[in-house]
């Protein structure tokens, strides 16, 4: 059964390869989800029938509560829940690296693989395992919202999370050096967890989608950095694969921040630029009704909506897609304009679009929108805020200068959902909202769309 | 082994670049299903801990540590795979 073994870790990579290939797009993406399970399937099979191995009765059992665990979670967490199960996934597979790395070092820990490579793979993995585990938790808990999704800051902290970092990698290369020191592992590993938090509790809510992608990447480099310590080509590609697409997503998202990693893990945005609004209070803010709305979307040849995570958070996506049912029908063609930042993870809108029945073709990216808007008759933002801030493209002091923007302002009409004049995540005055062609509407999301949907539907009959 | 077998960052290093330009062409609308794919992906450090789960002489701290280990990874597959399916099948193009 042996001769099987290296070429299961060949036709698993080959299928994991073309499972991400598949992904390009929607129409051959489902065939990439088949390739990877049966990539994996062909895997575990390789594991098993390995000629070392001589006990399954625990291997089955972890398997069978482990799908016991992963299947009616999988059925039925709703898809606003994405983004938690992302982060608390990363956590579940950082774990199992920490794990397998804790195994081998106790399995190394003899004075003749002093130095060795293996002990210097393992040590880094698990460096970094651990670190993803307990990072990708705080993200899950600020995402559930369990603990505040503001950026938690003290006095000294980077000063401390500097420390615990060195101390951590100073412990690990002793541990390489003489790994006989069985009891400094402990405190290496509690070390590595402890870092962890440090990294995310600082970080904010809008910038949940870097730390996300970046956490994504460190998962599959850990599993990398396993494959190097066993021996494991397979492990080896599927962690870079895993790891490239984290580290590709959180640059994508650093640029449409335009912001860099370190500014976003150090940053501790959003805590200090509060509080640079206010002063200019004698700006008119035009406030119009849900018929009102609904009259001018009636009477536009075409409409950009701009959704953002006040869409997700009123979970208004269902009305949304009513809207744009009403309009369509009335023969207006209507756009969603998605910022890659927009929401909690990237991607995050187009998923609560797409299941509210939007057809993928409606879904923009930023770079193809904007040249579209000029011609638009009417943009409608929907809980975005600092992803349609224009003090982004015209004010160089503002706090997210440079950051690229959907161009809402562009429109010949804007309408922006909102349920109060408070200013977004990052602090900022927002001057779209002070605009002579922009019109506020007040109020809860889902029930504002709602609203003019229904105004559309059958209010608005006699106009047409 | 005692030092670092080139193969292994050879490997490391193609697997890399097949990866970034992979991703590079995946659509931005498909982020998040790329994410629960890859992270579904990743669980095949199953392997490993079926290794030493399983492996001869291993110990009861190699065992219990694997135990978990095998039950993390089984989570992180079946659930990742499925959801990433369950995204995909709700983007449907017009007129469907």
């Amino acid at each position: 059964m042996d001769a099987f073994v290296p070429f299961a870790a060949i036709a698993a990579s080959t299928l994991f390869i073309l499972s991400l290939m598949w992904m390009s797009h929607p129409s051959t993406a489902r065939r990439g989800v088949r390739a990877g399970e049966i990539g994996m399937l062909i895997a575990i099979i390789g594991a098993l029938v390995h000629h070392e191995m001589v006990d399954y009765t625990l291997i089955i059992i972890a398997m069978i509560a482990g799908a016991a665990a992963g299947i009616p979670m999988a059925l039925l967490m709703p898809m606003t829940a994405i983004p938690q199960r992302t982060a608390i996934s990363h956590a579940f597979g950082a774990l199992a690296v920490g794990l397998i790395g804790a195994a081998e070092y106790y399995k190394h820990a003899h004075a003749e693989y002093a130095g060795s490579f293996v002990l210097w793979a393992l040590m880094f993995e698990m460096l970094l395992g651990f670190l993803t585990c307990t990072a990708s938790v705080i993200a899950f808990a600020k995402l559930q919202e369990l603990m505040g999704s503001r950026p938690v800051s003290f006095p000294g902290q980077r000063i401390v999370n500097g420390a615990v970092a060195l101390a951590a990698v100073v412990i690990g290369v002793m541990l390489a050096i003489d790994p006989t020191q069985t009891y400094l592992f402990p405190v290496f590993v509690a070390l590595a967890l402890l870092f962890g938090i440090l990294l995310v509790i600082p970080i904010g809510g809008a910038d949940m989608p870097t730390v996300i992608a970046l956490l994504n990447s460190y998962a599959g480099l850990a599993a990398s950095a396993m494959g190097f310590a066993l021996g494991n080509k397979l492990l080896i590609v599927a962690g870079a694969l895993d790891g490239a697409s984290g580290f590709i997503l959180a640059v994508i998202m650093c640029k449409a921040m335009n912001r860099s990693f370190a500014n976003v893990m150090f940053g501790g945005f959003g805590a200090v630029v509060a509080g640079a609004a206010g002063g200019k209070d004698d700006r008119v803010v035009r406030s119009a009704s849900a018929e009102e709305a609904a009259m001018q979307l009636e009477n536009a040849s075409s409409v950009v909506i701009i959704p953002g995570y006040g869409m997700a958070v009123a979970q208004a996506q269902h009305k949304v897609s009513e809207l744009y049912q009403a309009l369509t029908k009335k023969g207006v063609d209507v756009k969603f304009a998605i910022h890659p930042v927009a929401g909690r993870m990237p991607g995050h809108m187009n998923v609560l679009l797409a299941e509210a029945n939007v057809p993928y073709e409606q879904l923009v990216d930023l770079d193809d929108i904007n040249p579209e808007l000029p011609q638009a008759d009417v943009a409608v933002i929907i809980g975005a805020n600092d992803t349609v801030n224009p003090s982004a493209r015209d004010d160089p002091q503002s706090a997210i200068a440079g950051m690229p923007i959907i161009e809402a302002d562009r429109a010949k009409s804007v309408f922006v959902i909102k349920r109060s004049m408070n200013a977004g995540f990052a602090g900022i005055d927002n001057p779209i909202y002070y605009n002579s062609n922009t019109q506020m509407l007040f109020g809860d999301a889902k029930d504002m769309v709602g609203s003019i949907a229904k105004e559309l539907a059958g209010g608005g009959s006699g106009l047409h | 082994m005692t030092a670092l077998n080139p193969d292994y960052l050879f490997v490391f290093i193609l697997a890399a670049f097949v990866g970034f330009q992979l991703i590079k062409k995946v659509s931005p609308l498909l982020h998040s299903p790329l994410m629960s794919l890859t992270n579904a992906i990743a669980a095949v450090v199953i392997v490993g801990a079926i290794t030493i789960t399983g492996e001869e002489g291993a110990t009861p701290l190699a065992k219990t540590l694997g135990f978990v280990a095998v039950f993390c990874a089984t989570v992180n597959l079946v659930s990742g795979f499925m959801i990433t399916d369950r995204m995909l099948k709700m983007f449907k193009p017009r007129g469907k």
